[in-house]
């Protein structure tokens, strides 16, 4: 027991220590960097969303719909109402999010497997045509462009979406750890006694699927805000793939997971295009299956893997 | 006594079997029912009937003073019907404390709920309470994947003793379970559910489970009730000995 209490605060002050570094990071890395992590932790929200449905067994091939619902609705709100408070652009895209999958999963509910995840890429493509084609209301597929013309803006929103992400995380921790949480884990495990418990499958789903819409929504404001152009293609279907992947890479058992996972794909990303500009999907892949490989359940099971480490290392110390 | 289910001129067909042919039976409150029958003669689609798993081709089900005919597992459920199952319907991931929870808390009505810790006080000590009464207290963090066959099926009726049912069906609790350890399954089950007052009604091919703890028995063949009595008279019953027990 005390060895258990002793690996929860290494893990508290491994966070406390991840977080200064976060805070500090500006002062003494490239702005480049600083725009990495924050585009790392806007799409580990979504990131996140995806996790959170992926714990109940469903595999949501079509989250780049509440991303781009997200993107677009501050892209929309800034250049056709003229709203520029961004503190309204945010909420705006958290309820894009939330409402198109509150809409969508009325009838994704119903669906499990492979139907579940190609019906929410058929959505995602959708959005993705009409996006594309109605050219005069959306820009077609050169997007919108998101001005916000504020002095240092890149460091204020690096900040903002830390703050959110601490925010998101700690939200995430406690669905997580709740009855819907818990339930979502039951639907997976077992569909048959959940509904002879007297609970409804279809609800659970459905409340998981618009708080993973709402996460979306968000990370897609975000990170509209924050590159400051929207574009069609974050309903494309290699945006959706790409939000997959990330929440297999980082792992399903721990809300920091997807962030962890976000962050180290954005960079992997960002360094195969700088080594290999005309090869870097291969040398993206090529890394990413050699982590998939030696970490099959996510690079968070690497603190796993220390945990025991420590332990192991504390009885032979003793012996 | 009071009756509290009833099945009239039940029908139930899958092509040209009948799985359900006419059944007309009443349980009354109170009572330790056992159903017997051999293999494919109907036990356990009466079960599923009866719990809106299957819809009956014809025929009504009355849960006390109402028609439950074709409700739903969940409309059932929160009339005061629960049910286990053959083989055991667990979240076999999660731990014995963690099934017990998520029991609890849904029958709090708080399956939505996403802001409750589910490790909150108040569930947790009615978890280790059921949990203590079926004899799981040391067994609360092991992983269900892990229990044996018997601790598996003490805790899928457990589950379904969280609701507070007023009728518990349970589809063969000791089957898979070692001869040693269907004696102690039964005991624990029933002692729960005498003390709580809840009806039960199970499914047994164990007729020494059957004679030892079923105050009436009822007897199927082809979908058919053929006897219905004390242990004893249908035991005895000649039909139920050249097909139920395979003696001439």
């Amino acid at each position: 027991m005390k060895r258990l209490e002793k690996v929860k605060v290494g893990y508290r002050v491994a966070i406390v220590v991840g977080l200064l570094l976060l805070v500090t990071a500006p002062l003494f890395v490239s702005n480049w960097i600083v725009f990495v992590v924050t585009l790392g932790c806007a799409k580990g929200m979504v990131v996140l969303g995806v996790v959170l449905l992926l714990r109940g067994g469903l595999i949501s091939l079509g989250h780049g719909l509440y991303y781009a619902a997200g993107a677009y609705a501050a892209a929309f709100a800034l250049n056709r109402w003229n709203i520029r408070e961004i503190y309204l652009l945010i909420p705006l895209s958290l309820l894009a999010g939330g409402g198109m999958a509150a809409l969508t999963g009325l009838l994704l509910r119903r669906y499990r497997g492979i139907f579940f995840a190609m019906l929410s890429l058929a959505f995602s493509m959708i959005l993705y045509t009409v996006l594309f084609k109605f050219y005069d209301v959306t820009g077609g597929t050169d997007g919108m462009r998101i001005h916000l013309a504020k002095e240092g803006v890149p460091l204020f929103f690096y900040y903002l979406t830390l703050v959110l992400t601490m925010g998101v995380i700690y939200l995430g921790r406690r669905i997580i750890a709740s009855p819907l949480g818990y339930m979502m884990q039951a639907v997976r495990y077992n569909e048959i006694r959940v509904e002879y418990m007297g609970a409804s499958v279809g609800m659970v789903i459905y409340f998981t699927y618009v708080i993973s819409g709402m996460l979306g929504g968000l990370g897609g404001g975000l990170v509209a805000l924050n590159v400051g152009h929207v574009a069609p293609e974050l309903a494309y279907w290699t945006a959706c793939a790409d939000f997959v992947f990330v929440a297999i890479l980082g792992g399903a058992n721990h809300v920091l997971a997807p962030f962890l996972g976000s962050i180290v794909f954005e960079f992997v990303k960002n360094y195969a295009f700088k080594f290999s500009p005309n090869t870097w999907q291969m040398t993206l892949g090529g890394i990413l299956l050699l982590i998939i490989f030696f970490l099959p359940q996510g690079l968070w099971s690497l603190t796993e893997t220390i945990e025991r480490k420590v332990i192991q290392w504390q009885l032979s110390s003793k012996q | 006594m009071a009756v509290i289910l009833k099945t009239v001129n039940l029908h139930k067909h899958f092509g040209m079997v009948k799985a359900a042919d006419n059944v007309n039976l009443t349980i009354q409150e109170g009572e330790v029912v056992g159903i017997v029958g051999s293999n494919g003669s109907g036990k356990t689609t009466l079960l599923n009937l009866v719990t809106g798993y299957l819809q009956p081709t014809s025929g009504e089900i009355w849960f006390r003073d109402r028609n439950i005919t074709g409700l739903s597992p969940r409309e059932v459920v929160a009339l005061g019907i629960a049910r286990s199952f053959q083989i055991p319907q667990l979240y076999t991931g999660l731990s014995v404390l963690e099934n017990m929870l998520i029991a609890v808390s849904t029958r709090s009505g708080k399956s939505c709920d996403s802001w409750t810790p589910l490790h909150m006080n108040g569930w947790k000590e009615e978890a280790f309470n059921i949990l203590r009464r079926f004899g799981f207290e040391n067994d609360a963090r092991q992983v269900v994947a892990n229990l044996p066959e018997g601790g598996r099926k003490l805790l899928d009726v457990a589950l379904s003793f969280v609701l507070k049912p007023q009728i518990l069906l349970m589809d063969e609790p000791t089957s898979g379970v070692s001869g040693k350890e269907k004696s102690w399954v039964m005991d624990a089950l029933l002692s729960a559910l005498k003390e709580a007052g809840v009806t039960a009604v199970f499914v047994e091919h164990d007729m020494e489970i059957v004679e030892k703890y079923a105050e009436r028995v009822i007897a199927f063949d082809n979908g058919r009730v053929i006897a219905d009595g004390t242990v004893h008279e249908v035991l005895a019953n000649p039909s139920v000995r050249q097909v139920v027990l395979g003696v001439e």
